[in-house]
């Protein structure tokens, strides 16, 4: 058996696999807290929360109308995207003109009112997701044994990111979205409905957020606490990237993931801190961020 | 201003007689030092313009630095507060040092994640008790000579440290150093251009606010007799924010108001409502942010000064 430091190699690669699992949520959070951040200039507090619904209304539809996992991966982000527009509607439409400091505030209210509302209807203990026949089993690479559900995270997760920079760049719903960023009066006078387009945008990046819970469900244990201390790490995640560009998101919630892992073969006792740590390193040393532009 | 001096007057009769008056001490103490926590805060958001998330940070490392001299050192109250207070104004430091690079939103996320990462020391350190968290710390006397058992005689020293903070907070708010403070926050622009090392005033307005909610979390250990876990999570970070959001911010006696419904409503709220009080406290959240931004203090000036919305 290799070994480095006298930590054999299997292991090490586990553990950096299972930190490209974590750091595949922390992109795809990042990035729905990025996207709704730059049209909306809200810090969504309840990313966490819609997470745990996301995972929540996979568990509910298959233990009460055996909606198996392939649909619930549709319709479960579906479902939570439509309670985000209902939200931004109802609630966070009111705030914009206010400091932006009022929609942390009101979306941390929205947190407490999701995980408490969660928290009364399934307790504090966490229930589990089968994961699904056709995802069981592993990869044996030879120098390591990949579990078949860790790769298939990995890839969707690589897939949505991906696609979610495509839509932005790239297409003309995207080209709208940056120009409501830039200038969302004059995009209004131009005819485009905004206030539809920022509900939507908001739908989409909670639905992100439910999408990483359906996705998370078969790993992790389901528990209504299980996305508010997630929601600060991804909060550390963003500081470190800068919340400007999608790409920072993605890379940088990716390399923490990895570097938490690689704590955890380590130094185990720091892997809970490790990314705040860096968080305070980056600042001290550029303040903007890695990818930031201020 | 008379109906000002004859509130204050009614206020002070009433926490005077509050032992005779048949109110359970403890109670009334846990309420003051949630009281001096969120005048505290208040200092900071209300004063400094700076939305710190992580507020439990402060008032849990003192707390427990505190709980951790009286029980394994068996240090006496008065130099375990002043150590656990010492604790607190060193976090805030280092956190604020950090924590000023940035503005807004990335300062409520910065203070929000260092916070997070004191809670594990917490959780994780071997002196701390872990889950537990360090029970049955000693009241200890006051100087050696005037033990504290007696809840009533350490009603009267909280309540004095409570008088004090407060008029020290008021004190600071009117100095110069405070009227800099409100201009930074106010027009930082502008106070840079007159000449103001503003980062030097923000880093100063936090040291100090953590340091007095070191000094809130201090004597709730000596008066409960605890420091768990639940000092130093996030919960309690939100507790005091809502607290000073829902009292009026920016307002000398509203963290004052908005910790006794706050505290109140905890105590006795859970009794009626059993697991629903996350989720009225996140309702009250959302109902303070988007009707009543003022807080109860600010719609009252606001009513008395003759003008009106939210």
């Amino acid at each position: 058996m290799t070994e480095i430091f006298g930590i054999p190699v299997a292991v090490i690669l586990g553990q950096l696999m299972l930190g490209l699992v974590n750091g595949s949520f922390y992109a795809m959070l990042s990035l729905g807290l990025a996207v709704i951040f730059g049209l909306m200039g809200v810090v969504n507090f309840a990313h966490g929360a819609f997470y745990a619904l996301g995972a929540f209304a996979a568990l509910l539809s298959l233990q009460h109308l055996g909606i198996n996992y392939w649909a619930a991966l549709l319709l479960s982000p579906l479902l939570v995207g439509l309670l985000g527009i209902v939200a931004e509607r109802l609630l966070l439409r009111h705030i914009y003109r206010l400091e932006p400091l009022y929609g942390l505030l009101l979306t941390f209210g929205m947190a407490l009112v999701i995980e408490g509302l969660l928290h009364l209807y399934f307790g504090a203990s966490g229930q589990s997701y089968p994961v699904p026949p056709a995802l069981r089993g592993v990869f044996n690479l030879g120098f390591m044994i990949l579990p078949i559900y860790r790769a298939w995270v990995i890839l969707v997760s690589m897939i949505v990111c991906f696609s979610v920079w495509f839509i932005i760049e790239r297409t003309r719903l995207g080209g709208t979205l940056r120009a409501a960023t830039e200038n969302a009066p004059l995009l209004q006078a131009f005819g485009v409905n905004v206030p539809l387009l920022v509900a939507v945008t908001y739908g989409g990046g909670v639905a992100l957020a439910a999408l990483a819970g359906v996705l998370s469900a078969p790993v992790i244990l389901v528990s209504p606490q299980m996305g508010s201390s997630l929601v600060i790490v991804v909060f550390a995640v963003v500081v470190i990237g800068g919340m400007g560009s999608i790409l920072g998101a993605v890379v940088s919630g990716l390399s923490l993931g990895v570097i938490e892992g690689f704590t955890k073969v380590i130094y185990p006792e720091a892997s809970n801190i490790v990314v705040f740590l860096i968080m305070a390193l980056v600042l001290i040393v550029r303040p903007a961020g890695l990818f930031g532009k201020e | 201003m008379r109906a000002t001096s004859l509130f204050y007057l009614l206020l002070a009769v009433f926490a005077l007689s509050v032992p005779l008056l048949g109110i359970y001490p403890v109670f009334m103490m846990k309420l003051l030092c949630f009281a001096m926590f969120a005048c505290a805060y208040n200092l900071l958001l209300g004063f400094g313009g700076m939305l710190s998330f992580g507020h439990a940070a402060f008032f849990g490392a003192s707390a427990y630095a505190t709980a951790w001299l009286a029980t394994a050192r068996g240090w006496d109250a008065a130099p375990a507060i002043l150590a656990g207070v010492t604790a607190s104004a060193l976090v805030g430091l280092l956190v604020g040092l950090i924590a000023i690079r940035r503005r807004g939103i990335y300062f409520a996320m910065i203070t929000l994640a260092l916070a997070q990462l004191i809670y594990f020391v917490c959780l994780e350190a071997p002196f701390t008790g872990g889950e537990n968290g360090l029970q049955g710390v000693p009241r200890g006397s006051l100087f050696g000579v005037l033990p504290l058992g007696s809840d009533v005689l350490l009603y009267y020293l909280v309540l004095a440290a409570f008088v004090a903070q407060y008029l020290f907070i008021r004190r600071v708010v009117h100095s110069p150093f405070g009227q800099v403070l409100k201009a930074i926050r106010d027009n930082e622009s502008r106070a840079i251009s007159l000449g103001y090392d503003i980062n030097r005033y923000r880093l100063l307005a936090f040291v100090l606010s953590a340091t007095l909610a070191g000094f809130a979390g201090s004597l709730k250990t000596i008066v409960l007799s605890f420091a768990t876990l639940s000092d130093v999570q996030q919960a309690a970070s939100g507790e005091v924010i809502l607290m000073t959001l829902l009292g009026g911010m920016g307002t000398f006696f509203g963290p004052v108001a908005g910790a006794t419904v706050v505290v109140t409503l905890q105590e006795y709220l859970s009794e009626i409502v059993g697991g629903w009080v996350t989720v009225i406290i996140g309702s009250v959240f959302v109902a303070c942010v988007l009707a009543f931004r003022r807080g109860i203090v600010g719609a009252i000036a606001a009513l008395r000064s003759g003008t009106s919305g939210t």
